[in-house]
């Protein structure tokens, strides 16, 4: 008998540099009839992570293909005024526990970041791996308000969802929710539209994907005639995703690949998407350096308002505020820009101290940048 | 910055700054400024120290009793000292139960035997309950230098040894935790490197024990003090099945995990090829291996970069924030 694969065995597979050379001789081959080289967007920021931590980037770029990163980090796309607004909050108030993701406390605002912020009396910031464990605080500290603030996409949503409806069940009064929620496809299309980035087509994100599935791309085929594939996170599932969308760009046949079958299926986690229509509304957020994009927000509808912090708490979001000066995290979202062309990179903002989000979050692209690429700074 | 975060405490780069600016400034002297893991004495003596507030005292394959032993026996043997002598200062919190007090107490004779150092001085104090967790232990040690690191003989061909598995510690102590509700196989490495000392005598140019900040911490702090930049391959870096597996599930890159057992040793071609088999020989370095060399062709002067599985090249930057506080 064969002894079972272990699960780090099973993921070298999709590592080993005989599929990798493989592949990339394949995409190659395709890409050689079309005499150009391609520019190729990929959404997710665990894949622009991939990409940079497997060394993929460089070789890619020698087979032909210019990867630029998407709007895929949901703490560089929140706006500042989300964390300003819970700033205000948790330093004016006693007893307020703010429990949030650990990169969401270093975004950088004109009011200092989560993890500068002294709170007032009583009150506290901690850093959650789970909205399950913030709840969790809910329980243990009947005598002060938890606020769960959290940056995500679908792939996310439905958890916290399922944390809400959990806490009205329990009737867990001291329990809320401050959400910064956003849905990717419309903000493909917000950068479709927008019209200001050549694009020859998109590797879709693959956990988001598992949620709202394959049919939720199709309009960038249908009405946009671009190629894109839905990719896994290993490298050998984006060159796979990648060796598919220029297969369609070489034979003209835009379509929405799914490269990803042993996670994503045509409609995604039914489950999880009437979980999210249940309790959640779309309407018109404004996304760092995106703007203000039509339904691309989810917020909790009004049965269920008495969970939302902003409500609760009377929040007040304002709006325009401006980035650091030099800032271009907004355009580094639209992939308008590489991050090393922004004059901050690597000079002013850098790890230890970021002036944007992309350079907070582990999926912040002038993060991985910085962190991953060889030349991309001199101290 | 007006006041200190955790991440100064980290072992990134952050904390590098802050000793130089902060510490290296005001006490200046130059037994300081070189800021390596001992001082280096006159009469060939080495000191070191180190505090532990390692959280929880007691995890699978140590405590906070051998790993205050272990740590500062490791700092004088990378540094070229034989451990000597140990004091060992304890802060406890009000309350703390007697038998696990013992229990430590024991672990830490244990450990000094096992590493051949006394005890010889210490000190006890006792703080109000919430003012300490539990117990803090800091331990200086006095060793006897045999050699001296000579990272301005490191030159390009060099091999970068990794003197067994990397990351245990650091897992251990996470998942010890619990707050990713995981269990898992893994025990932290922590034990005493003193069996590396001979290696001084068979060509070993430079030695670091792997501690905070990992692996990639410290090849990166290795090559900014370099001419030359640094290659590992990742095929090569030794990893436990029960790390491969954990890391996958939780998303953390090993290389910036911590070891209290493990050492990255600098030495010439044919001397590596000599200390590997000497490693492979000892049942503590039985997975030793050779994961790369200082390089003349690839990269730029400073730069320490891995050549990934899939045969790509990325950069290995130090640990800039806090994966987890309070690990040692």
């Amino acid at each position: 008998m064969t002894r079972r694969e272990t699960s780090a065995e099973l993921f070298e597979r999709f590592r080993s540099n005989l599929t990798i050379r493989t592949l990339l001789k394949a995409i190659q081959r395709e890409i050689k009839p079309l005499n150009r080289s391609l520019r190729i967007m990929e959404v997710c920021g665990t894949h622009t992570m991939t990409l940079h931590r497997s060394g993929l980037k460089p070789l890619l770029r020698e087979t032909g293909v210019e990867m630029v990163s998407g709007p895929g980090c949901p703490v560089c796309i929140t706006p500042d005024f989300y964390h300003e607004a819970i700033i205000d909050l948790v330093t004016s108030r006693r007893n307020i526990v703010v429990a949030t993701f650990g990169d969401m406390t270093r975004v950088p605002t004109r009011k200092g970041s989560l993890q500068t912020t002294v709170p007032a009396a009583g009150s506290e910031i901690k850093i959650v791996y789970s909205p399950e464990e913030a709840q969790e605080l809910a329980r243990n500290r009947p005598d002060s308000e938890v606020i769960f603030f959290g940056a995500g996409f679908e792939t996310t949503i439905p958890a916290i969802a399922f944390t809400v409806r959990q806490a009205a069940s329990e009737g867990l009064k001291n329990f809320s929710l401050l959400g910064a929620l956003w849905l990717i496809p419309p903000a493909i299309e917000a950068i479709l539209q927008s019209g200001e980035v050549t694009i020859d087509g998109f590797i879709y994100p693959g956990h988001v994907s598992a949620i709202i599935g394959q049919q939720a791309y199709e309009f960038v085929a249908e009405k946009y005639g671009l190629p894109g594939a839905i990719a896994g996170f290993e490298p050998a599932d984006i060159l796979l995703g990648l060796l598919s969308v220029v297969r369609q760009i070489r034979q003209g046949q835009p379509t929405v690949a799914n490269e990803y079958r042993r996670v994503v299926t045509f409609n995604g986690n039914q489950k999880a998407r009437q979980l999210m229509a249940e309790m959640f509304e779309p309407f018109e957020a404004t996304w760092r350096g995106l703007g203000p994009i039509k339904n691309s927000g989810l917020r909790l509808k009004k049965e269920w308002q008495s969970f939302e912090a902003r409500e609760k708490f009377r929040l007040r979001f304002e709006a325009g505020r401006p980035h650091p000066a030099g800032c271009r995290c907004g355009e580094v979202l639209k992939g308008l820009i590489d991050p090393v062309e922004c004059p901050l990179f690597a000079r002013s903002c850098h790890p230890d101290h970021p002036l944007g989000p992309c350079m907070v979050s582990y999926e912040g692209a002038c993060l991985i940048e910085y962190k991953y690429s060889s030349g991309a700074k001199r101290k | 910055m007006k006041q200190i975060s955790l991440e100064i405490g980290s072992g990134g780069r952050l904390m590098q700054e802050f000793i130089r600016d902060k510490i290296v400034r005001v006490f200046n002297n130059r037994y300081l400024k070189p800021l390596h893991d001992a001082a280096f004495l006159p009469e060939g003596l080495a000191l070191t120290t180190d505090s532990y507030t390692v959280d929880p005292i007691f995890f699978p394959g140590g405590d906070i009793g051998s790993l205050c032993v272990n740590g500062t026996v490791n700092d004088l043997v990378v540094s070229g000292a034989r451990p000597e002598f140990l004091s060992l200062a304890l802060i406890i919190e009000e309350g703390i139960d007697m038998p696990d007090l013992e229990k430590i107490l024991l672990s830490i004779k244990k450990a000094a035997t096992r590493s051949g150092v006394k005890i010889v001085t210490g000190d006890t104090k006792v703080v109000p309950r919430g003012q300490a967790d539990r117990i803090y232990i800091n331990t200086a040690g006095v060793g006897r230098l045999i050699s001296r690191p000579q990272p301005e003989r490191i030159n390009p061909g060099d091999k970068i040894i990794v003197t067994g598995p990397v990351g245990e510690h650091g897992l251990a102590i996470m998942l010890a935790r619990n707050n990713f509700r995981m269990s898992s196989k893994v025990r932290s490495d922590c034990a005493p490197l003193t069996f590396l000392l001979p290696l001084w005598k068979k060509g070993a140019l430079w030695m670091r024990d792997i501690t905070r900040g990992g692996l990639a911490t410290v090849l990166s702090e290795l090559a900014d003090r370099l001419k030359h930049p640094l290659l590992v391959e990742e095929e090569k870096i030794p990893l436990s099945r029960a790390i491969r597996g954990a890391v996958e599930i939780l998303g953390i890159d090993p290389l910036y995990l911590a070891c209290e057992g493990r050492a990255l040793i600098v030495a010439g071609e044919k001397e590596a090829a000599q200390i590997l088999k000497y490693l492979k020989k000892n049942p503590a370095s039985r997975q030793a291996a050779i994961i790369g060399e200082v390089q003349d062709r690839i990269g730029r002067p400073g730069e320490a970069l891995l050549r990934t599985r899939s045969g790509g090249l990325r950069l290995l930057e130090p640990l800039t924030s806090e994966l987890l506080p309070r690990i040692c």
